[in-house]
C-alpha cells in the first residue's frame, strides 16, 4: 500500500475543483470557461476513485463512475467546442459577454 | 495530465489508461483546434471587471475552507484490510454484466449518448453551409 492516505487525495481534487471554480467565474474566453470546467470534472473523478480505493476496496463502483463521467466529458467537450467555433463564426468573436441573443 | 499520474499512484492502471487517451488524445487535440480557429479574439479581449474577481475569489476562498474544515474534522474509517485490486478483465466483466450489480444499462446510456453528441457536432458544424 502507497503511504499515502485519503486526506491527501481528498486536499488534492479540493484544490482542482477551487481552482476551476475560480477560472469559470473570472475568465472571459470561452475555451478557459471550458477548460475550467474540465478541471472541475477531474476532481470529482479523483474523489470517486479515491473513496472506492480506500474506503471500499471490496467493489469496484467509483471506478465506473469515473468511466462514465469520463466519456460523459468527453462528449461535453465536443458539443462545447463544436458550439464555440459556431459562434466564433457567426460573432468573430468568443467573449462569454458577446452571446446574449439567446438570454431572454 | 498529472491526474493519470495520481490514478496510477492508487494503484487504478486502467483509469489512468482511459484518462491519458482520451484527454491527451482527444480533449486537449480539439482544445488546441479551437484556440487556432479562434485565434485573433484573444487579443484585445478586455480584462474581467474588478468586483467580478473580486466575488469570485470571496466564493472560493469561503468554499475551500469550509471544504477544509470538513476535511479536517472528518474521522474517515481506517482503510480496509482488503487489497484493492482493479483489473481490467474484472472491470470488463462486471461492466457488461446483467446481474444485479452489473452496468450493462448505463453503458448502453453513455453509447446512446456518445452518437447522440457525435450527430450533434456534425449538425452544428453544417448548419453554415445550409443558410
Amino acid at each position: 500500500m502507497p503511504p499515502v492516505s485519503l486526506i491527501h487525495i481528498l486536499l488534492v481534487s479540493t484544490g482542482l475543483f477551487f481552482i476551476g471554480m475560480y477560472g469559470l467565474f473570472t475568465r472571459r474566453n470561452l475555451v478557459t470557461v471550458l477548460m475550467a470546467v474540465e478541471l472541475m470534472l477531474n476532481s470529482v473523478n479523483i474523489n470517486f476513485i479515491a473513496f472506492n480505493r480506500y474506503l471500499f476496496p471490496g467493489r469496484l463502483d467509483g471506478v465506473f463512475f469515473t468511466l462514465f463521467n469520463i466519456a460523459i466529458a468527453a462528449a461535453e467537450a465536443a458539443v462545447a467546442i463544436a458550439i464555440i467555433i459556431n459562434l466564433y463564426r457567426t460573432h468573430r468573436s468568443i467573449d462569454v459577454e458577446g452571446a446574449q441573443e439567446m438570454k431572454y | 495530465m498529472g491526474v493519470a499520474g495520481l490514478y496510477f499512484w492508487m494503484d487504478v492502471n486502467f483509469i489512468a489508461a482511459v484518462q491519458l487517451v482520451v484527454y491527451a488524445g482527444g480533449i486537449v487535440v480539439l482544445i488546441i483546434f479551437s484556440i487556432f480557429l479562434t485565434q485573433q479574439a484573444g487579443n484585445s479581449m478586455p480584462a474581467p471587471p474588478k468586483g467580478r474577481v473580486a466575488a469570485a475569489l470571496v466564493a472560493v476562498l469561503i468554499g475551500a475552507v469550509f471544504t477544509g474544515r470538513l476535511l479536517y474534522h472528518t474521522v474517515f474509517a481506517p482503510p480496509a484490510k482488503i487489497p484493492f485490486s482493479a483489473e481490467p478483465s474484472a472491470i470488463g466483466l462486471q461492466l457488461l454484466s446483467t446481474t444485479n450489480f452489473g452496468y450493462v444499462l448505463p453503458f448502453e446510456a453513455v453509447s446512446m449518448l456518445l452518437l447522440a453528441a457525435m450527430t450533434g457536432c456534425i449538425v452544428i458544424a453544417m448548419k453554415e453551409k445550409k443558410i
